[in-house]
């Protein structure tokens, strides 16, 4: 059964693009294998892949219709809670998933084409996968049913969704390579995160605070990327308040961060 | 041919820096099987994971110049909840191989009848055992790391693991750590040992064993040569 191709990534000669179809498959392959150890086989299998998220904005929305939720601005509740929980599940499920994920998986780095990165990778994309589906989906669903209208400008949605996807990447692959040096990492999350959702913008626009808050909030870049998702959806009904200026350069800053620590790890990371 | 040249490993404990391996260095060309003994915990485990990549030395070097496996027969890569067929596709897609052609070989080798189809976790340890050594069969290298294969399973399963090793492969270069010394001893063509996080070669099977019972104590049984004692 002589078949080589073992050695692929560790080949000095491999060109660029070799390598990124090694990664490509071996993501992929990654990807495939986390899809059947959380999801299964049983009942409806891999769809829960965002049945749970789906589960978990309807939750949401219909919570805050039934308040009436205070959001301080006439933009209707379903859509305000429809695209902010979703964004919420979209930056806080990456990190969640990757932080400790190293851990779980250490014997697969006896693959010596399996690399820390890889593993991190193959949730991100996952985590990515389930949030956009939820979103979609549920988007759709309710344009259908009258309860929302369209997105005025849909690229300007997915640009938005896009750069907050980028930025749970980024905070994903950070607080993984982190969480596999210290457990405080694991233990801080939970509380952080939670105490985020409230200020990461999904429960308010920027420009029904008063300017003191506006100030301080616009510190978080999370409320970049969901007014710019609402500017995309509602137009200029949103009075949309974000910075692409500092945003972009915050996620470059944040991806820098996480790929250094990431070869930190891989340097020093012992499998069991 | 693996290079191995002048490897240190430390790793950081509570009690302090524990040196491993202290200057590590060897070259294994193809063809050759080179054992290693070594008391429990002297580092023999780290250095075939630091050969196999898995593991980046403290400092020193290792090149490779030829495909190096996964240490044999190893099955921590498996995930329990997995079924041995999921664990083999898998296995295919990291290393870009046909699946159905692995798939026979691995029905056909480890025997596993309907249970290849079931959760790993539901498996005994010689049925994990042969799982293992057969998905390390399907993926062909040019030098294979053995650390201790006949730990688990029957006579028949340790039969025909030495078919495929030594007579199927016969040609590749081999690492090969155990404790059964007679192991070692048939199937390698170089030996060291490994004792204060050094590295002793040897190309005498009986002058490296003879050190090897000097470090660790032996005392020869009474009768002794009359009886065979299997292992060190």
């Amino acid at each position: 059964m002589a078949q080589g191709s073992a050695s692929a990534r560790t080949d000095p000669q491999g060109s660029l693009r070799e390598s990124l179809d090694v990664q490509s498959r071996i993501v992929g392959a990654l990807l495939m294998r986390e899809i059947l150890t959380r999801y299964g086989r049983h009942n409806i299998g891999f769809l829960w892949l965002f049945a749970e998220p789906m589960l978990f904005t309807l939750g949401v929305t219909a919570l805050w219709t039934a308040t009436k939720s205070v959001h301080g601005s006439n933009l209707p509740i379903t859509a305000f809670a429809l695209t902010g929980y979703s964004s919420v599940l979209l930056w806080r499920n990456m990190p969640g998933r990757c932080i400790g994920a190293l851990w779980n998986n250490l014997a697969l780095l006896y693959h010596r084409n399996i690399r820390v990165l890889d593993i991190y990778l193959a949730r991100v994309l996952l985590e990515f996968g389930g949030a956009t589906m939820s979103f979609s989906v549920l988007g759709l669903v309710f344009v259908t049913m009258g309860l929302l209208e369209p997105p005025q400008d849909i690229l300007e949605v997915i640009a938005g969704w896009l750069l907050l996807a980028w930025f749970g990447a980024a905070l994903a692959i950070l607080l993984g390579a982190l969480s596999h040096r210290s457990e405080l990492v694991d233990k801080l999350w939970h509380p952080v995160s939670y105490l985020l959702f409230p200020l990461s913008g999904a429960a308010f626009m920027v420009a029904a605070l008063p300017p003191l808050a506006q100030e301080a909030v616009l510190w978080i870049p999370t409320v970049h990327g969901v007014e710019l998702v609402r500017e995309g959806w509602f137009g200029e009904r949103a009075q949309a308040q974000y910075d692409l200026a500092y945003l972009i350069p915050f996620n470059l800053a944040l991806t820098l961060f996480g790929l250094l620590q990431a070869r930190r790890v891989a340097a020093t990371v012992v499998p069991e | 041919m693996i290079r191995v040249n002048d490897v240190h490993k430390f790793y950081s404990t509570r009690f302090g820096s524990n040196h491993v391996l202290n200057g590590v260095s060897f070259t294994l060309r193809k063809g050759e099987r080179l054992g290693i003994l070594g008391r429990n915990g002297a580092g023999k485990s780290t250095l075939v994971r630091l050969v196999s990549g898995a593991e980046m030395p403290s400092s020193g070097r290792i090149e490779r110049g030829m495909s190096v496996s996964w240490p044999l027969a190893f099955g921590g890569a498996f995930h329990h909840m997995l079924t041995g067929k999921d664990n083999v596709h898998f296995i295919s897609r990291i290393y870009n191989q046909d699946f159905e052609r692995n798939l026979a070989f691995v029905e056909d080798f480890a025997e596993l009848g309907p249970y290849l189809r079931e959760p790993v976790r539901t498996y005994s340890s010689g049925m994990r055992a042969r799982l293992a050594f057969a998905i390390s069969m399907i993926i062909e290298f040019d030098c294979f790391l053995i650390d201790e294969v006949g730990a688990v399973g029957d006579a028949r399963f340790h039969d025909r693991c030495n078919y495929e090793l030594f007579d199927k492969r016969g040609d590749r270069a081999m690492i090969i750590i155990s404790h059964d010394a007679a192991y070692v001893r048939d199937h390698c063509n170089r030996w060291g040992v490994l004792n204060d996080a050094r590295l002793t070669l040897y190309d005498d099977f009986e002058v490296a064993y003879a050190d090897f019972k000097e470090l660790i104590g032996w005392k020869p049984p009474p009768g002794w040569p009359f009886v065979e004692a299997a292992t060190a």
